[in-house]
């Protein structure tokens, strides 16, 4: 047995150089960002001897940067905002109305967790070119919102089933019909589950890749994956504008996280994603 | 009697309607979107198409056969089962690691689990592009470490052989944190008692940890190996900007590989054909695992 005293130490030892290992990458991609071509091939890793505000400055002038996050911010938005919506429509139904072939459907929509996104890129390319939609916002948010539903009703409907029967009891006694007990009753009830369905959901659609890739054509509607991806083909020798570019992208994402550390977390922890 | 279950009736046809409504959208954009494209996906894979007008010309199994015998996809196959074995034998044993030492609340524990989940929520992309310039011969860490050696730097992205090991080391770092929760999670369920008695009785950290928390632990860790077997058999966005396959098609997975071979040349009975190998692996590992499991349990 590790003897009481050297335990924590130790451990605090392993702890800090996984941390500087998971850091160091990032910490030198946002450093990187306020070097000089020279300095970046001389200092990679230490602190710019010159704070150079320019790479980081032309970047948030420009259109590219600002356009890619509005498209994400859309692409998301809209995903999110289907993807709980309808979610939530079926869930309530799975969970609270006896309905002709309920378990049939509801194994159905089980059966989307196992399918991998990527055997149905091509056929889907063809579908979203044949209905007109190819290389627009909405032949994205779509299929996403299709992906992501599978995920958001088992979670919901896991969370409804556990409200108590009485409740409905309850509701109808004071004269609410289905719609006013979702309205009413189960809607403020679930606030932490749909924060944590929003919360995936908004991770998921914001990084996406490979849908917007194949789906979208124009440069003006790529969300900020593929923006970013074309900025460092165009600047592949400009590595410090790449890493303010990189460096600008990751800032949305590490304020949200921080801000929605706790929905993630309890996701993670409750049950939520264990299904 | 006759208008009491006139009433029910109605009630009946209410419910059902009603439920009709609330899942019609889902069902449609499911069955779209989701399970219709990946019906094709079989279909079209027996066909050589480029996507115009309706496909044709029948090939059979010819594009399943071509597959097999294409040494890039082979190669494909071969790193997506390596990035199954480090997922499996180096990322879950250092989450798992983590998740220990972070179990117990000390000062600064949340600290470490933040940073520890941090690379899970950025995006593939930018993840791959951060390591593309830290694995970078002219400026990032190889770059460092040879000038300090006074050796030429290698670019270990350019090499052949070793550009996948640079792969499979951005994997274990993404994703360890995400590992690491679903570990911690499962740790908070074991009760206290359990240790404590653990304790009194004599029994060490190791042994504590062999014949209480690691069983404990087993649903936990089930969950862990699924999502990590079916996220590395779809491993595609972090390969895109680490090495787009390259170089010399040494470090595809199956799904750059399809990326690549499929959909950029609009080879869509090919391409599908590399989905449905994809979507037999992925289900037919959820179907083995189940299996083991029950008959297990």
């Amino acid at each position: 047995m590790v003897s009481g005293r050297l335990f924590p130490a130790a451990r605090l030892g392993v702890l800090i150089l996984v941390a500087v290992l998971v850091l160091v990458p990032l910490v030198t991609v946002a450093l990187g960002g306020f070097k000089t071509m020279g300095e970046l091939r001389t200092n990679p890793f230490g602190l710019p001897a010159l704070w150079d505000w320019t790479n980081y400055g032309g970047i948030l002038a420009s259109t590219v940067f600002w356009r890619a996050l509005a498209n994400s911010a859309l692409l998301s938005a809209a995903t999110v905002f289907l993807t709980v919506s309808l979610g939530l429509m079926a869930a309530f139904a799975f969970a609270q109305i006896r309905f002709l072939g309920r378990s049939f459907l509801f194994s159905y929509f089980l059966l989307g967790l196992l399918f991998p996104a990527a055997t149905a890129i091509l056929p889907l390319f063809v579908r979203i070119r044949d209905l007109g939609l190819l290389d627009s916002y909405w032949g994205v948010i779509l299929p996403q919102t299709a992906f992501g539903l599978c995920m958001s009703i088992v979670l919901l409907w896991g969370f409804f089933r556990q409200l108590p029967q009485e409740l409905w009891g309850a509701a109808v006694i004071d004269g609410c019909g289905y719609g006013g007990f979702l309205w009413h009753v189960v809607l403020p009830l679930s606030r932490p589950i749909l924060a944590t369905v929003s919360v995936f959901t908004l991770v998921h659609s914001w990084n996406a890749y490979l849908l917007p890739l194949t789906l979208l054509n124009s440069s003006q509607r790529y969300p900020w994956p593929l923006a970013i991806m074309q900025y460092a083909n165009e600047y592949s020798v400009d590595w410090n504008l790449v890493l303010a570019f990189i460096t600008l992208t990751l800032l949305p994402a590490v304020g949200f996280f921080l801000l929605a550390q706790r929905q993630i977390v309890e996701g993670l922890t409750s049950g939520a994603v264990k299904g | 009697m006759a208008a009491w279950s006139g009433a029910r009736r109605r009630e009946a046809v209410q419910r059902n309607g009603l439920a009709a409504l609330l899942l019609s959208p889902a069902v449609l954009l499911f069955t779209v979107f989701v399970v219709l494209p990946m019906v094709e996906a079989a279909w079209y894979s027996f066909y050589r198409w480029n996507g115009y007008g309706t496909p044709t010309q029948y090939v059979g199994l010819r594009n399943y056969w071509v597959l097999l015998r294409n040494g890039v996809f082979s190669s494909a196959l071969l790193n997506t089962a390596m990035v199954v074995a480090v997922s499996l034998l180096v990322q879950l044993p250092l989450a798992l690691g983590m998740a220990l030492l972070t179990a117990k609340r000390f000062m600064g524990v949340n600290l470490f689990r933040t940073i520890f989940f941090l690379p899970y929520i950025l995006g593939e992309v930018v993840a791959g592009l951060i390591w593309r310039f830290v694995f970078d011969d002219s400026f990032g860490l190889s770059h460092a470490i040879a000038a300090w050696l006074q050796v030429e730097p290698p670019y270990i992205l350019a090499d052949p052989d070793l550009a996948i090991y640079a792969i499979l080391a951005v994997v274990v770092w993404k994703y360890f944190g995400f590992h690491m929760m679903i570990y911690i999670a499962g740790l908070q369920d074991i009760p206290r008692e359990m240790q404590e008695a653990a304790a009194i009785d004599g029994a060490s950290r190791f042994q504590q940890l062999r014949q209480i928390t690691l069983p404990m632990l087993a649903p936990s860790i089930r969950l862990s190996v699924f999502f990590a077997v079916v996220g590395a058999l779809q491993l595609f966005d972090l390969v895109m900007p680490l090495t787009g396959g390259g170089p010399a098609n040494a470090t595809h997975t199956m799904v750059s590989f399809q990326f690549v071979f499929g959909i950029t040349r609009m080879d869509i009975g090919f391409g599908s054909a590399v989905g449905v190998v994809l979507f037999v692996l992925c289900v037919g590992f959820t179907a083995a695992f189940r299996r083991v499991l029950t008959r297990r349990a």
